[in-house]
């Protein structure tokens, strides 16, 4: 017996961990794998609801939040190969294409 | 059972994202981040939802990270060096995370008796499983938009590849 509410507090902890490692980590990787860290948080929020509410449908689009995360990395991660092609650095204060 | 379930692996997630938080090195942030998937793994389980555990097993610790560990190792990625963007950085990210935090929790901890409390596999007594119950609803009612991630994901891969090549 735990209160769903732990549940979501868990998630609220690990989505402010996530917010902090985006806005505090300098390696474009490392931001990607906070943003992983956020959908995952978001995900437990979607589940403790299905199972409170006794529906389904909340696991179903954690189903197709995973879909789209699978999606995203793959796209993503071709992304920072092009741009480490391009700029030698990984270093997100260094990829200022669209500054000047 | 479900509590010291809910507490023992509740702790390895949270310390699974302060490891990921406080490492420099982006290989031992990629891993941090699979001990947080396989805890988040068996909180599904002990929320009723099976299907779930194992597909976040597979696809995020599997796949997913697998794709993460091989780009790091791919590019040779070393130590983040710290630089002058990284100051104002600390100075609005953790205020900024704590205050989100301290809404959520707020908001979370008022509607606790709304909340409810859950027992251990959930409403599956009545001798359903959960991947009968998902699949059911998602090739019956959600099957358009169940055909249409299989289109999303086929753009996804096209992107990847034309993105990751080499031009001439």
């Amino acid at each position: 017996m735990v209160p769903t509410a732990y549940y979501l507090i868990l998630a609220a902890v690990l989505f402010s961990i996530g917010i902090a490692a985006f806005l505090i980590k300098r390696n474009v990787i490392t931001i990607f794998i906070s943003i992983e860290l956020m959908l995952n948080a978001v995900n437990l929020t979607f589940v403790a609801f299905a199972h409170m509410w006794h529906r389904v449908s909340g696991q179903i689009f954690v189903f197709f939040v995973m879909v789209v995360a699978a999606a995203e990395a793959a796209v993503g991660l071709a992304i920072i190969i092009s741009i480490f092609r391009a700029r030698k650095t990984l270093n997100v204060d260094e990829i200022d294409l669209m500054h000047s | 059972m479900q509590l010291a379930l809910f507490i023992i692996f509740g702790i390895l997630a949270v310390a699974g994202a302060l490891n990921l938080l406080f490492q420099r090195h982006p290989i031992n942030s990629a891993l941090s981040l699979v001990v947080v998937m396989m805890s988040l793994a068996v909180l599904y389980w002990s929320l009723g939802a099976e299907f779930l555990a194992a597909a976040q097993v597979i696809v995020y610790s599997g796949a997913i990270m697998v794709l993460f560990v091989f780009v790091i190792m791919l590019l040779n990625a070393g130590e983040e060096e710290r630089t002058h963007g990284s100051r104002a950085a600390y100075s609005v990210g953790i205020p900024g995370a704590a205050a989100i935090f301290c809404l959520l929790s707020f908001v979370f901890l008022k509607e606790r008796g709304a909340l409810g409390v859950s027992n251990i596999g959930g409403d599956l007594s009545n001798a359903t499983d959960n991947i009968a119950q998902v699949s059911e609803m998602l090739f019956t009612k959600l099957l358009l938009p169940f055909e249409v991630t299989s289109v999303l994901i086929l753009i996804a891969i096209l992107g990847a590849v034309v993105l990751a090549r080499k031009e001439h």
